[in-house]
């Protein structure tokens, strides 16, 4: 077995040495009915590099890749062109094969490209401080809201409309075991005035998204205040990072605490995950916030470095009065996602941002050409929703059998009477104009 | 002095004079570092992109128009910045990281091709499911191993971590409580060497966690398990083999005891590496246990992630399984159930967007396949030989926690420091200079000045005989009164021992300009 280095004259030195005659003399613990006499059966055996490269290349040929066809998904996970050497400086070894920084002193590289990506993270939300990652954009979004309950103690949680509905859903999950009250709101393309009208005296916080699952996008800024005045958090969320290249970011707007996915910044689609989730709140919140923290001090000489810290919030401390019970998050996209972010620059950010917007206008005008659609987004960045004349999954199917991969129909994400219609279609960076052409003239033939 | 025909000297002169301070700020190979704030600049980019159009923006008045503030550095730049850091993180790619729990063994670059294939990488988690019927293969394999592996009726893969998995495990033992009309069930049984997401896990589920003794022998204390059973018990989490190493051979005791109190049992299978193969959870009474395929299967930690945490269930709470999950139709197709209503059991909800750990999946799969049914055996063996014989080596030296053979982890207090001045903290920081990652200290807490090392399969006899001959010559010195060694370590790291008191009274949690930071400090 090329993994494993002990030979079998090895393993009897060794079991001499502990002073056993065999193997089975350190399993000796184990309930005599749950010993096993060999193998597992219905599994097989070891496969050299060749056979199991066989194996795993005929199943990726069994899927439709991104990069193979006219590609308008997104819904929360967005196909970017990712720089060479983002893929290549994450595969060293010093960085693809260690831990969690616990020893920081043979961990510099970690901790520092972790304090760099919370600069990052809270230069692009325009927020005062941005942990070192969670999961995903969804379990961030559940954590900050279990996390206003802790900062308001308040216990009723307000879900805009037109928040992506795995959001929704995952959020709820978590929530309604931490006691919270669930007022979820009616899908809606814009809702702000029912989110606030849902705010009482027991409302921990709203949760908007911007811009929002069916891509448009919204000022919060009043909001944000209006629902402040009445002793409840504004958690903004978001699924596509590079708008904030182009958008106003939630921190300008006032949000308490942001919460979203940072995958389109150096990550892959990856069938939806490994993810990046980015959390991001003000400074005065930094003590209930969920996750790790690197935080800049100095070495014994007085020279600069860089640690984990504030774990007093973390559950390896805390215990059953952790902030969460968030352990191993998303280090390695982390990076990515910092090293990417590096590549472009504010500079590079904004004109991506800019590329993307153009691709999903001309997207956009291409396909509210054709009879009987409907473009309902007045405002989006790279993504849109568009209202078909008839069921958009079955239009998505078709068009797949063609070779489109034309969106995501609303009906995949959240079954709801009176959006069977509803297409979601993203464009990027990535997307030519024959791609827009291939999208129109087989949507057209679809519908 | 020797010569070559150029006149420059070849042979080195011994000299003892102290190293000086360089110039640069280098030190050899080790080449100085700077924030890419400090570098870089607003109007530099790395990568190069086709000219905007100026299409007309249907942004609705919602322009950005303030600087990020984030630095552009080009591409070579870049590319220093990140190599020069990458050197300054040890790595199992380096040596051995005996880090106990976490399980540091060998990541297979196949592994990392496989991940990369454009049917698994390159695929969108909305695609419609016609077109991404190999990436569903991929998780009903990895489920199917998954399942035969622990002898357990299903699978949920969604979970992102272990953690996560632990959420997981609860949230269906809270809805199979619910169904059964015992939602009053709120106490869940902890034991005390329990790893800190346990008790964090049952909190967050709206559990409150009771505290069980550890006995003597570092396992669970039955008769204290017995008093603390009654009709308001949710369950029990139990990690095994548990955080001392140890298995715990009372186990289907413990979950017949706490079945007949109405209760479930969560495993927690962090260290299922020592048994993956060998013996089958669903044979020892478990309702659920999480995989760490981020340590059992090899996946890369990367520094803190990201991990996978797929969670098996039980007969009893298979039917409160999240999702989405992967189903057979009828003609042989593959399906996803994704949404609460389509599902034929009673799903607790969802726990994340889309279908968890893909990229993880399928380096699972690959190790499996590579590995096969006899690979896993072979290297859980391998691993519990291992922590044995490190065991066996030190224990004349240092004090081991307990008495008889572990599992695949080697647990030690620090009784044989005490009066020595040492502390396992400095015994930690000595071992970098020693060129190792230190082990796991202080966890568990049941062990005082806990020291628990975790050697995995991947290491020789070689390289198990040398690590041992460098922590007993630190134990040595520790003895004699050398104590410098540990309390001023680490000397050779790149920085020296870091102020960890001094980042969490003032936290600096991200760069300001200078002028901002001087006004900062200031105040
Ligand atoms: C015993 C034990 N349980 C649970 C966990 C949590 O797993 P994760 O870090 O994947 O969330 C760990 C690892 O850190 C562990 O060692």
């Amino acid at each position: 077995m090329r993994y494993l280095p002990l030979t079998p004259s090895d393993r009897e030195q060794m079991l001499a040495k502990v002073g056993v005659a065999s193997i089975e003399d350190l399993f000796l613990d184990v309930p005599e009915v749950a010993r096993l006499d060999g193998p597992i059966h219905n599994l097989p055996f070891a496969q050299g590099e060749l056979a199991v490269e066989r194996h795993m290349q005929r199943l990726s040929n069994a899927s439709m890749a991104a990069g193979s066809v006219p590609f308008f998904c997104g819904a929360g996970a967005y196909r970017h062109a990712v720089p060479a050497s983002v893929d290549h400086l994450i595969q060293r070894s010093e960085f693809l094969t260690t831990y969690t920084p616990y020893q920081p002193e043979m961990a510099q590289g970690t901790v520092q490209t972790l304090f760099e990506f919370q600069s990052q993270v809270a230069g692009l939300l325009a927020c005062d401080v941005a942990n070192a990652s969670m999961y995903d954009g969804s379990t961030a979004c559940a954590e900050a809201v279990v996390m206003a309950a802790r900062v308001t103690k308040r216990t009723k949680v307000v879900f805009s409309g037109g928040l992506h509905p795995h959001y929704r859903r995952a959020a709820r999950t978590l929530a309604k075991h931490s006691g919270l009250e669930i007022a979820g709101l009616p899908i809606a393309i814009n809702d702000e005035a029912a989110v606030l009208a849902a705010v009482d005296q027991n409302t921990a916080c709203v949760v908007v998204q911007c811009p929002n699952v069916f891509g448009t996008l919204t000022d919060f800024t009043e909001l944000a205040k209006a629902v402040q005045a009445k002793g409840a958090l504004l958690i903004a969320v978001f699924t596509e990072a590079v708008a904030f290249g182009l958008v106003t970011p939630p921190g300008e707007m006032g949000a308490d605490i942001v919460a979203g996915e940072g995958q389109s910044i150096g990550n892959s689609l990856n069938f939806g995950g490994p993810y990046v989730g980015l959390f991001a709140t003000k400074d005065k919140y930094v003590r209930q916030m969920p996750g790790r923290l690197a935080g800049e001090t100095v070495d014994a000489d007085g020279t600069r470095g860089f640690v984990l810290t504030l774990s007093t919030r973390e559950q390896h401390i805390r215990r059953d009065k952790a902030t969460s019970n968030i352990c191993t998050n998303s280090g390695l996209c982390a990076l990515a996602f910092t090293i990417h972010m590096t590549l472009l620059g504010d500079k590079g950010l904004k004109h991506l941002a800019q590329l993307n917007h153009e691709a999903a206008c001309e997207t956009a005008d291409a396909v509210s050409a054709i009879d009987g659609v409907e473009l309902l987004s007045e405002s989006f960045f790279n993504e849109f929703a568009v209202r078909l004349p008839g069921d958009a999954a079955k239009a998505v199917e078709a068009m797949a059998a063609q070779d489109v991969l034309g969106g995501v129909p609303y009906s995949r994400l959240r079954q709801e009477p009176g959006f069977e219609n509803v297409l979601l279609i993203a464009a990027t960076e990535t997307t030519t104009a024959e791609d827009i052409a291939s999208l129109a003239d087989t949507l057209k033939k679809v519908i | 002095m020797a010569m070559n025909n150029v006149g420059r000297p070849t042979a080195a002169v011994a000299n003892d004079a102290a190293a000086p301070t360089t110039f640069s700020g280098a030190r050899g190979l080790l080449q100085p570092t700077s924030l890419i704030f400090e570098t870089g600049s607003i109007d530099r980019t790395g990568v190069d992109l086709p000219p905007v159009k100026g299409v007309k923006s249907r942004l609705g008045g919602l322009a950005r128009t303030t600087t990020t503030g984030n630095p552009g550095l080009s591409e070579p730049e870049a590319v220093r910045h990140y190599v020069r850091l990458s050197q300054r993180n040890y790595a199992i790619d380096l040596g051995m990281f005996p880090l106990g729990s976490c399980t540091m063994k060998h990541n297979a670059r196949l592994n990392e091709k496989m991940a990369r294939l454009p049917g698994f990488a390159d695929v969108h988690p909305l695609q419609p499911v016609s077109t991404v019927q190999g990436a569903l293969s991929v998780m009903d394999q990895l489920s199917h191993w998954l399942i035969t592996l622990t002898g357990m009726k299903a699978v949920a893969l969604s979970p992102k971590a272990g953690a996560h998995g632990e959420l997981c495990g609860m949230l269906a033992i809270r809805a199979a409580l619910d169904a059964q009309g015992q939602a009053h069930r709120r106490r869940v049984l902890v034991p005390e060497s329990a790893h800190g997401t346990n008790p964090a896990t049952a909190v967050q589920c709206g559990f409150i966690v009771d505290e069980i003794k550890a006995a003597p022998d570092g396992r669970v204390d039955l008769s204290d398990l017995k008093t603390k059973l009654g009709d308001d018990v949710a369950g029990i989490m139990l990690t095994n083999p548990n955080t001392c190493g140890l298995f715990e051979r009372d186990i289907r005791e413990i979950a017949d005891l706490i079945h007949a109190a109405g209760g479930y049992f969560y495993c927690d299978g962090a260290n299922f590496n020592a048994i993956a193969g060998r013996v089958r959870p669903g044979d020892l009474g478990v309702d659920a246990m999480h995989i760490n395929l981020h340590k059992t299967f090899s996946t890369p930690h990367g520094g803190g992630g990201p991990g996978s945490g797929p969670t098996v269930l039980s007969d009893a709470l298979a039917p409160f399984a999240p999702v989405p999950y992967v189903v057979t139709r009828a003609d042989g197709t593959l399906d996803l159930v994704e949404h609460e209503g389509d599902s034929e059991g009673e799903p607790f909800g969802r726990m994340v967007a889309f279908h968890g750990q893909m990229g993880m999946y399928t380096r699972a799969l690959t190790y499996m396949l590579s590995h096969g049914a006899d690979g896993i055996k072979q290297a859980s063996e391998d691993a519990v030989l291992n922590a044995n014989y490190v065991q066996a080596c030190l224990k004349e030296h240092m004090s081991p926690a307990f008495d008889g053979v572990c599992m695949h982890e080697a647990l030690f207090d620090d009784s044989w420091l005490e009066g020595t001045g040492v502390t396992t903290l400095d015994f930690a920081k000595a071992m970098i200079d020693e060129g190792y990652h230190p082990m796991t200290m202080y966890f568990p807490l049941v062990v005082h000045g806990a020291m628990l090392i975790e050697p995995t399969e991947s290491e020789s006899k070689a390289s198990l005989d040398a690590f041992v001959a460098s922590m007993t010559g630190l134990a040595k010195a520790a003895k004699s009164g050398d104590t410098a060694r540990f309390t001023g370590a680490p000397f050779h790291a790149p920085v020296k021992r870091l102020d960890e008191t001094r980042a969490a009274r003032k936290p600096v949690l991200k760069w300001s300009p200078p002028v901002e930071a001087n006004k900062i400090a200031a105040e």
